[in-house]
């Protein structure tokens, strides 16, 4: 039967490495407390719907979604950076075509959201919102200003470290990935439960841009590169990894 | 050469940036087009472990068409791009922790074994809270002889596998989300 074949040619992805994700349970992020499960996570072998997802292209984009400076009659205010770097896979394999997405404070700290009521400005000319494709070899790239830390009520006299939400899609369900890109040098780090749920010292460090010469553009902004890593593939088919 | 991932961060409150509109989008619950035959609601809550509505939450879902292909080239036997199919949809929860999605039931989908899985949507959970998204799947409860054939329905307890059946409603299903307590649904690992 075709079907008996076809399951056993795709291969899945690797799990990550131990240490290199952050728990689901980390009491001193409080609200981790009542949301994260309390029971183990069921092992699921990679099926089609796994190694599959969605491919989402062009027509979710906008002419000026890439440039967060642009989006509005007047520039916004703060210190524009140039954001770019390269969507690869555990292989080092580039994943192109696949949509970024991502959302950021403004210069002042503040979200341009209802529930972000802390007394910062909003910026009449900062949405926050960027989105583009990567191209043929993994790249990405953004403009935009540079987000300020922000208070939150985790505890006392709690501050985020500035950061921009990423969100990824790569090319399956398994590397669907949400992160936050820091920047070098932040002396918040040693003080933030999300930075620090993840456990691994180097993956942490994998979270954090570094400044980038090449991309900085004379007269005009600072440039800062951040690559991510998605899942790379098993080598194994399918039908081998119910045996490991 | 193996490049280790990136991690994982939480989603955070603010992912509804609205003007204009970031991680949700105005056509996200349409994984199908309004007025596709067989097209229904499936909706839901997410709550907490103490039962209260997760109102910050994002829900995504990622399926195969009604004859169980996917629209993508890894699908061994081709990809099949039916119109005005997505396979895709995303809606943030509301006040009341409660999302909805437009979609048509997926047909099976090959196992690895050989075996056919029952139809089923994956779900994805992101919410403040969450360091990692959470993974599940939405069984439905009216397919009972392909479920009792699908082999990961097969290798759970029964307490867990009746937390992945949507309940049939009037027209569509409804598939609520526990992320902790008694009544947790079950989570995946992929």
């Amino acid at each position: 039967m075709s079907e008996t074949t076809t399951g056993r040619q795709v291969p899945g992805y690797r799990r990550d490495p131990p240490g290199s994700q952050p728990p689901y349970l980390f009491p001193d992020y409080r609200s981790t407390r009542l949301r994260a499960p309390s029971r183990p996570l069921v092992l699921l072998p990679h099926t089609l719907t796994e190694v599959t997802g969605p491919l989402l292209g062009e027509d979710r984009l906008g002419e000026l979604d890439h440039d967060l400076t642009r989006q509005h009659q007047g520039e916004p205010h703060g210190q524009r950076i140039v954001v770019s770097g390269r969507v690869l896979d555990g292989d080092g394999r580039p994943v192109p075509n696949a949509l970024v997405e991502v959302w950021q404070a403004n210069a002042a700290g503040r979200y341009a959201h209802e529930v972000d009521q802390h007394p910062a400005p909003l910026d009449p000319n900062f949405s926050g919102v960027g989105r583009c494709l990567t191209g043929a070899d993994g790249g990405y790239r953004f403009v935009t200003v540079r987000p300020g830390a922000y208070p939150w009520r985790n505890h006392d006299n709690a501050w985020r470290p500035a950061h921009i939400h990423f969100s990824l899609f790569g090319r399956a369900f398994t590397q669907r990935l949400v992160t936050q890109m820091y920047f070098p040098g932040d002396p918040l780090f040693p003080l933030d439960p999300i930075f620090n749920s993840v456990p691994d010292e180097a993956a942490r460090q994998r979270m954090i841009a570094r400044f980038d010469p090449d991309a900085t553009v004379p007269e005009w902004a600072l440039g800062y590169r951040f690559d991510i890593v998605l899942r790379g593939r098993d080598a194994t088919p399918l039908d081998e990894e119910d045996d490991r | 050469m193996t490049l280790p991932p990136t991690p994982s961060q939480t989603i955070g409150p603010f992912f509804a940036l609205p003007d204009p509109a970031a991680m949700t989008w105005p056509d996200g619950p349409y994984v199908v087009a309004e007025g596709t035959p067989g097209a229904f609601r499936l909706e839901g809550r997410v709550l907490d472990g103490a039962g209260e509505p997760v109102p910050d939450g994002l829900v995504e879902s990622w399926q195969a068409d009604p004859d169980g292909r996917f629209a993508h080239p890894d699908d061994p036997r081709g990809a099949v791009a039916r119109p005005g199919f997505r396979g895709f949809g995303r809606c943030a929860t509301d006040a009341g922790g409660r999302f909805w999605l437009l979609t048509v039931k997926p047909g099976p989908v090959p196992a690895p074994d050989g075996r056919s899985q029952a139809p089923h949507i994956a779900l994805s959970i992101f919410a403040r809270g969450l360091n990692q998204r959470l993974v599940t799947r939405v069984y439905f409860a009216d397919e009972p002889a392909a479920n009792a054939a699908d082999p990961l329905l097969a290798s759970l307890p029964e307490a867990a596998r009746a937390t992945l059946l949507a309940a049939p409603t009037g027209g569509g299903y409804r598939f609520d989300v526990h992320l902790q307590g008694d009544h947790e649904t079950a989570f995946f690992d992929v």
